[in-house]
């Protein structure tokens, strides 16, 4: 097939992209060339928009095994044990099919996690529809729930955590990040790295088919009318065919017979094959006719970009195949060996006989187009920070302010969803969903991981450099509150299309706020994702940065949740409420302005309030311990009231501070956490809190069945946990 | 006391079932792949959790038909103790070792949840560390759990005292006289929605369903 | 041959997803129906000497396997290709 300016450009190649080829090829390319050149060199697997910002990430540190760019991030956590975790977006597909694109998008991220050797033991989803009353958001609510669920239920990997958050922002685009976090011995970590001449290449799971060709392209694009048409393109997942896989490819890794390994995910056998060759330093011969297929009739260039789901590539020992076909006949898997290891750093491709594409690795996988976009400040910026709150009068029922915060779908009990993802199975999760970081056991160890997903996009759109700095500081509150040391973050960055100079300013400055937070907080980026081109008809998504962080617990006993556990107990505030409102739940939802500066964030005050809350936990002085945050003090300490599950407790408080009401309660000031302990311990408590030098407020105590606050809020907590568990139905479903 | 686990592709909770078995008898569970066609001595037999066979077709269906299976009717036959747990209860429907048949939740969707069940008999080796009629906390989490029998079935289990578990308050997926978990004739094979393996240690929540594998020994 | 075969849940047994099918189409205005049941549908080619003996192995598979009679009741046809 001749190449035309045309074919070029439906493959989203630029004529400067296309002037590269020619020359690392030194002639033109054949059509199945273009092909791989194109998904490699697409937004979505050579991050060229994105690149030159994601170095300033810190991604080193002791604890850092494996840093970005391999499938996924490691963390030593001691024992001989490593964490291996990342999260991913799967927006573009869950929009045009939500079961498929969702359930895949966790089939995905479990590949990336056990390829590595890893056994997953935990998955997270952080996820954002459009606004509950938009016609699309009740039926893609269901599906992508439902998807998750069926994917990773059948697995048999908990679901523990994550969020959900609706805003007209997303009407056009949702969000679905998932995050996967796998446990791994030290030493028996697997990377996707093809070495050795003449050892074979094999290919196992499901066979190929036509399915998501172009996936990794279509994600690379801005949605229009016709985006709904491009159903086919959707892969479908077969939850009980990975489940096998991943059984069999770790009793295979268990073997000494495994070189390297690489799921087959975006960009198919093109990426996998390429990415490992060039790891290596070592070139492949790929045999077409040996790849088991689905359907009859599939092209080269088919046969290279399908994206079906389910499928990996490794390279193994020379004397091996015997060995490894057993493996995967007891299984009931297709493998073949469709390929072998050979000199010089070329991939060849072959087909009926014919060599069909011959690439050179290096200058695909790294001299991949590298684009400084260029950026300018948003215009709306100006009108969000000019706005005061003169304009805005005080409610007149502060009570009911409180319920309609508690009845919004964004603050309200998430049970809806996570009651159908199964997140107890492999029974190690100790703190289930529902408090501020889920937590799992490691058997055989005291050891425990606290896990969470943050980001509060309202945030970023008003400030991204504050929002991602925001983001990074709540996941670390969150893994603190439930008794964890903040060890590593995976990211998932959700922007609009970043040809667009605002966007891309939006990108770099989340970008560098995230960084900034790591580095404050001591836990290194060491796996991630971007995700562009979540826009439609020009409205690009709030920026999203979502941050997936661990931590780790070294004795799980210490674990503690958000609720309140005995009245009589002290409440007291570790941190301090200030003027700030910008950006709030409050404001948005009862005053319907987007509009401010979001909270700032001391960094001294925030280390001091985490290490005085972690040193109380690990104590053993506290029982309760909840980081304060959207819909603000009164918010959580009505979630601390009424979120436990054995009956709701109320709180007799009383606060002294002359800032505006409405802000001193729903304000969303960061760097607050929420404890109650027994009045025993409230002297140590207050000794660490001075050592820490950590601002200390006794709010008052835990009582049966009335939240009050001052002479402001007088309410039974049992009406408000009825509206706040039963509010997301109502609302969304 | 010796369990073993049974294996199918897809199971999902015989990892779990080992742990708990092997934390509460002190010896070495085996574990068993489907397509094994003879059974090492052994007193109790656990059909674990899962989506065996991915539950297509419908839960259960297929693993029926396992190499294993015509093994675990001979245990069960012998009077040996078989303990089918979720996906395990299914398959024992399937087979025709229990009676009756586990369809789609009334809600239609998958439930992860906490529920209190009443004990109906105590008087099985499963059970007898019970007090009878006591209430226990086990969680369930199964798309396929609601319980249906003819009418004529249902009196006969009844009137037997098959119905071992019984959801208390509320009834989570639609069973039919709200059961949870039904013996067999003999009380020897017992199948269950809940997963007793799941709160089995204070730090997950609780030990109700240990005492069942206590009750076991 | 071509067998098409279809199970359905039997008379008188709840049928959640028929229940909810059903509820569905009324509130999109499509007025007067009624006793929607879900299914499945099972096509498949087979292999066999006449039409006959079709017909008994389909029986057995549907006894066996593909329906779930305590729940479930069946029907099928057999199609020349």
């Amino acid at each position: 097939m001749k190449i035309t300016a045309e074919i070029v450009k439906e493959h989203g190649l630029s004529p400067e992209e296309y002037q590269h080829i020619l020359k690392i090829l030194g002639r033109e390319p054949t059509f199945v060339e273009l092909g791989i050149f194109s998904v490699m060199w697409s937004e979505h697997c050579s991050y060229k928009s994105s690149r030159i910002h994601l170095k300033k990430f810190p991604t080193k540190g002791p604890q850092v095994l494996c840093e970005p760019g391999e499938n996924a991030g490691i963390v030593d956590i001691g024992d001989g044990l490593a964490i291996v975790f990342k999260m991913e977006s799967h927006n573009h597909p869950s929009f045009i099919e939500p079961y498929q694109g969702a359930a895949t998008g966790v089939g995905g991220i479990l590949r990336d996690i056990f390829t590595m050797g890893a056994r997953p033991i935990a998955l997270l989803d952080s996820l954002r529809f459009g606004h509950p009353d938009h016609p699309k958001t009740r039926y893609l609510l269901h599906g992508v729930v439902a998807g998750i669920a069926g994917y990773g239920n059948c697995m048999g990997i908990p679901t523990v955590g994550g969020e959900v958050y609706f805003d007209e922002s997303y009407n056009g685009n949702i969000l679905v990040n998932a995050m996967c976090v796998g446990l791994v011995e030290k030493d028996k970590i697997f990377l996707a790295t093809a070495k050795g001449e003449g050892n074979p290449v094999f290919y196992v799971g499901s066979k190929t088919g036509r399915d998501g060709i172009h996936g990794a392209t279509m994600a690379s694009d801005v949605f229009d009318d016709s985006s709904e048409s491009k159903r086919p393109t959707v892969q479908v997942g077969d939850p009980f065919t990975e489940k096998l896989l991943m059984e069999a490819c770790l009793e295979l890794m268990s073997s000494d017979d495994v070189v390297g390994i690489q799921d087959m995910g975006a960009a198919g056998l093109t990426c996998s094959t390429l990415e490992m060759g060039d790891k290596g330093n070592v070139g492949i011969d790929l045999d077409l006719d040996k790849v088991p297929c689905r359907e009859e009739g599939m092209t080269p260039y088919e046969l290279m970009l399908s994206e079906s789901q389910e499928r990996m590539l490794f390279v193994a020992k020379k004397d091996s195949e015997k060995r490894i076909h057993k493996i995967f006949e007891k299984w009931d898997l297709d493998v073949a060996v469709v390929g072998r290891v050979v000199k010089g750093e070329t991939v060849r491709v072959f087909h009926q006989g014919e060599c069909v594409a011959q690439v050179p690795t290096k200058p695909i996988a790294q001299e991949a187009p590298q684009h400084d976009r260029p950026m300018r400040q948003p215009a709306y910026l100006k009108k969000t920070e000019n706005f005061s709150l003169q304009g805005i009068p005080l409610p007149k029922s502060y009570g009911e302010v409180l319920k309609r915060l508690l009845g919004s779908p964004n603050l309200a009990s998430k049970h809806w969803v996570w009651r159908q993802y199964d997140h107890q199975v492999g029974t190690d999760t100790v703190v289930l969903p529902g408090s501020d970081a889920a937590v799992m056991r490691l058997k055989g160890t005291q050891k425990g991981i606290a896990v969470t997903t943050d980001c509060n996009s309202r945030y970023c759109y008003l400030d991204p450099r504050w929002g991602g700095i925001l983001a990074v500081a709540e996941a670390a509150r969150n893994i603190v509150c439930s008794g964890g040391r903040p060890l590593a973050v995976t990211d998932c960055l959700n922007f609009g299309n970043p040809e667009d100079p605002e966007i891309m300013w939006q990108f770099k400055e989340a970008v560098e706020g995230i960084a900034e937070g790591c580095r404050i907080f001591g836990t290194p980026v060491v796996s991630g994702n971007v995700s562009f081109y979540n826009e439609t008809k020009g409205q690009a998504i709030y920026p999203t940065p979502t941050i997936g962080m661990i931590g780790v617990l070294d004795d799980i006993k210490t674990h503690t949740t958000q609720w309140f556990k005995a009245s009589g107990d002290i409440i007291v505030l570790l941190g301090e409420t200030y003027e700030e409102w910008g950006g709030s739940e409050y404001l948005k939802l009862i005053h319907n302005r987007v509009a401010g500066k979001p909270p700032s964030i001391n960094f001294q005050r925030e280390l001091a309030v985490q290490k005085t809350c972690l040193q109380a936990i690990t104590g053993g002085w506290l029982h309760s311990a909840h980081d304060c945050s959207e819909g603000g003090l009164a918010v959580a300490l009505a979630e601390s009231c009424i979120s436990r599950d054995e009956g709701v407790l109320g709180a007799e408080i009383r606060l002294e501070n002359s800032l505006r009401q409405d802000i001193l309660l729903f304000g969303e000031s960061a760097s607050r956490i929420l404890v109650s302990l027994s009045e025993k311990h409230l002297p140590e408590l207050q000794k660490v809190a001075r050592i820490h030098d950590c601002p200390f407020e006794v709010l008052g105590v835990v009582s049966s069945g009335r939240l009050q606050v001052n002479s402001l809020i007088d309410e039974e907590t049992k009406g408000l946990r009825e509206i706040w568990m039963t509010a997301f139905e109502r609302k969304v479903v | 006391m010796k369990f073993g686990v049974v294996i199918f592709p897809g199971s999902n909770c015989d990892r779990d079932c080992v742990h708990v078995a092997q934390t509460v008898s002190g010896n070495k569970v085996e574990s068993l792949w489907h397509k094994e066609t003879s059974l090492p001595r052994l007193d109790c037999l656990i059909i674990p959790g899962g989506f065996s066979y991915g539950d297509y077709l419908r839960p259960g269906a297929i693993a029926h038909f396992s190499p294993i299976m015509p093994e675990v009717k001979a245990f069960a036959e012998r009077g040996g103790l078989v303990l089918g747990i979720c996906n395990g209860f299914q398959i024992l429907v399937e087979t025709g070792l229990l009676p009756g048949a586990l369809m789609r939740n009334v809600s239609l969707k998958f439930i992860c949840d906490r529920v209190t069940l009443e004990i109906e008999n105590n008087k099985l080796p499963f059970t007898c560390r019970y007090p009878a009629h006591s209430l226990v906390s086990m969680p369930i989490a199964h798309m396929e759990g609601n319980y249906f029998a003819d009418s004529e079935t249902l009196k006969r289990i009844e009137d037997n005292n098959q119905v071992v578990f019984r959801y208390h308050g509320d009834n989570p997926n639609g069973s039919l006289h709200s059961i949870a978990g039904v013996c067999n004739e003999k009380g020897n094979v017992l199948g269950m929605m809940p997963h007793p393996e799941r709160v089995a240690e204070t730090l997950l929540g609780g030990q109700d369903g240990r005492l069942l594998f206590e009750s076991i020994i | 041959m071509k067998v098409k075969a279809y199970i359905t849940l039997k008379e008188g047994v709840l049928d959640p997803q028929g229940k909810a099918v059903e509820h569905a189409l009324l509130s999109l205005g499509f007025q007067g129906v009624s006793g929607v049941r879900v299914g499945k549908y099972i096509t498949f080619d087979i292999q066999v000497r006449s039409e006959a003996q079709a017909r008994d192995q389909v029986e057995k598979m549907c006894q066996k396997l593909l329906a779930n009679t305590t729940i479930e009741s069946y029907q099928f046809e057999i199609i020349q290709s």
